[in-house]
């Protein structure tokens, strides 16, 4: 097996609070991602999924800072790197897609313009060449007479094909991982399918690796090969996605996929988390999970529970559900 | 014909559709025709005072002067012809509107692109200082630094710009400040792609549509401080009169029935002055996303 593109290990984020302190968004979280591997990151807002995002790219700006923990893309550490080695590996090596299609465009210049920028950004490219490569780059992800099209503004594209050229933009120097922080979020279902159906795809072609970023456990279940699910900053469960949503051993990710509404019966109201997600300002002792928990007992609020592992399944929990429940 | 797609062409075509505002376009462009070629068309330069008798002094529309012309707007009290004068007082009112707007436009969306780009101390400091003039009357800081700095075209355009580009400043710094926060400027500043790309490709551009409004409404605002000024004798030299000096100059006359000394060249200004407004008013719903159908 070859090593993995990416290796986080133990990755922390803080953010200073007022009054000295501070607030762990990302806590200790490890897991790495193979050559061509999508994986699904879970969890409520305010989860740290999106932190978690920021703080591989090294984007996190005072008053947070990735406080510990490790980040190896293609064996080069990134925790740590200056800030002109993280410029030159940014877009070229690792990129980002973002949630909003509208922001991530400059809404007076052609795409055209924005996508030789970014190709500019890391290679000059004579003119030719570049509409070359960003027409191919816009094709790859869908866009019909991509050609043309480079000459559009970004104001006559819709929602869903601007977001298509968001991550042609991203794919334009073939990174090896791309972080997509809920970029279907803003798009209708079936287009949110078509993207889903052609970055599998993609990722399957070039071998390029995903982590896919998603408040929608629905979204990442048929799309994502290992989920992992988030609370409070840390990975309470991860896995292969199958296995995870056939018998989830958290009792917070049982809860998430209870409270889908594809679970419910008709008629019936549909089943939620009782609670909300805990202030990271103020985290319970033990497990953050504890005061929303069915199962939880007195040991669950002395200490937050450590990572078991078993095969290519991880969880935090003291007392997990039955494998076969 | 294609369909138009160039934001220029789109704002244009939306331009063309009030008639108000292209009236108002056609006004400007008008008058600024007629200022920019008043040497040729003016009977008489009302600068060369060897030109002025003061047999001529004070005499009605429709007078015939010593020069052998009419003198279809009168005259004011040093002989010379209205119309040249409100002419050549045009070109002034004109020339030192655009050239204040234009300085007070450069130095104020520079502060406010610098100080929402660059941020921390520096933003602080000049956003601050932008706040703190903020506060003062613009025709208070332009009587004060007038009065300052003496008589001259030079002088007064650095007051009008000294009152004036504070505005330009807080406009620049808002619209750049939002637009520094979008997703797609953090990821070229995430690049290597130079900051100076990014300030004239993505900040810039962006703020311009507010600016052109505020542009359009100060170069008014402009033009009617500087007719104050001139009209409380701190704008230019006597011998040069621009719109308000003409108007100031009228003024005792009013009362003892010679009111086209002053009317005329107040109704020059309003005109002008109107129709930048209409066609500000115009720009601005223009770019204002709430407003569009």
């Amino acid at each position: 097996m070859s090593p993995p593109v990416l290796d986080v290990v133990d990755l922390t984020t803080e953010f200073a609070l007022r009054g000295g302190g501070a607030a762990r968004a990302v806590d200790g979280v490890s897991f790495s991602l193979a050559r061509g591997e999508i994986v699904g990151l879970v969890g409520e807002s305010g989860s740290g999924k999106s932190v978690t995002g920021f703080s591989l790219m090294g984007l996190i700006d005072p008053p947070g800072r990735v406080a510990g923990g490790s980040v190896r893309l293609n064996g080069a550490e990134l925790a740590g790197m200056d800030a002109e080695g993280l410029r030159a590996r940014r877009g070229r090596e690792i990129a980002m897609i973002f949630q909003d299609p509208v922001a991530t465009l400059n809404p007076l210049l052609t795409v055209g313009a924005q996508m030789r920028m970014a190709l500019a950004a890391h290679a000059r490219t004579p003119r030719r060449a570049a509409d070359d490569r960003c027409a191919a780059a816009l094709a790859r992800v869908g866009i019909p007479a991509a050609r043309d099209r480079l000459a559009a503004y970004p104001h006559e594209f819709s929602g869903g094909m601007r977001q298509r050229v968001a991550i042609a933009i991203a794919l334009l120097h073939a990174p090896s991982v791309v972080i997509a922080d809920e970029p279907t979020t803003a798009l209708d279902v079936s287009v949110q399918a078509q993207i889903l159906v052609e970055m599998r795809a993609l990722a399957a072609e070039t071998g390029l690796s995903l982590i896919w970023i998603s408040h929608d456990l629905a979204v990442v279940s048929g799309f994502a090969s290992r989920i992992l699910v988030m609370y409070a900053g840390r990975v309470v469960e991860q896995g292969p996605a199958e296995a995870v949503l056939r018998a989830p051993r958290h009792p917070y990710t049982r809860g998430l996929i209870d409270s889908l509404p594809a679970a419910a019966k008709p008629g019936e109201p549909l089943r939620q988390i009782p609670g909300g997600a805990p202030s990271l300002g103020a985290l319970p002792p033990g497990c953050a999970f504890a005061p929303r928990c069915p199962r939880a007992a007195g040991a669950c609020r002395a200490a937050p529970p450590v990572e078991t592992r078993e095969g290519a399944r991880a969880w935090r929990c003291l007392f997990p559900l039955e494998a076969g429940a | 014909m294609s369909a138009p797609s160039t934001p220029l062409a789109l704002f244009w075509a939306d331009f063309r559709e009030n008639r108000v505002a292209l009236a108002a376009l056609a006004m400007v462009a008008l008058i600024a025709l007629a200022a920019i070629f008043a040497p040729l068309i003016a009977p008489q330069n009302p600068y060369d005072l060897a030109t002025l008798s003061l047999m001529d002094a004070r005499r009605p529309p429709g007078f015939v002067g010593s020069g052998g012309y009419v003198h279809l707007l009168g005259t004011d009290p040093q002989g010379r012809d209205l119309v040249s004068a409100i002419l050549y007082g045009l070109r002034i009112s004109i020339q030192i509107g655009v050239a204040a707007g234009a300085v007070a436009l450069t130095l104020g969306a520079t502060l406010g692109v610098a100080a929402a780009y660059l941020g921390g101390r520096l933003e602080a400091l000049i956003m601050r200082a932008v706040d703190l003039q903020l506060s003062f009357p613009p025709i208070l800081l332009a009587l004060v630094l007038s009065a300052l700095l003496g008589q001259g075209r030079l002088q007064l355009i650095a007051a009008l710009v000294a009152a004036q580009y504070a505005y330009f400043a807080r406009t620049a710094y808002g619209a750049a400040s939002a637009e520094r926060r979008k997703d797609y400027v953090e990821a070229a500043l995430a690049t290597p792609l130079s900051g100076r790309r990014v300030v004239f490709r993505h900040l810039l551009p962006n703020c311009a549509p507010p600016l052109i409004v505020v542009a359009t409404v100060q170069i008014a605002n402009a033009i009617s401080l500087e007719a104050t000024l001139s009209f409380l004798g701190l704008g230019l030299p006597v011998n040069e009169p621009s719109l308000g000096m003409l108007i100031a100059n009228g003024f005792p006359y009013m009362m003892s029935g010679r009111s086209w000394i002053s009317v005329y060249p107040g109704v020059a200004l309003i005109v002008l002055i109107v129709a930048i407004n209409l066609v500000g008013d115009q720009v601005r719903d223009q770019f204002n996303p709430r407003l569009r159908r």
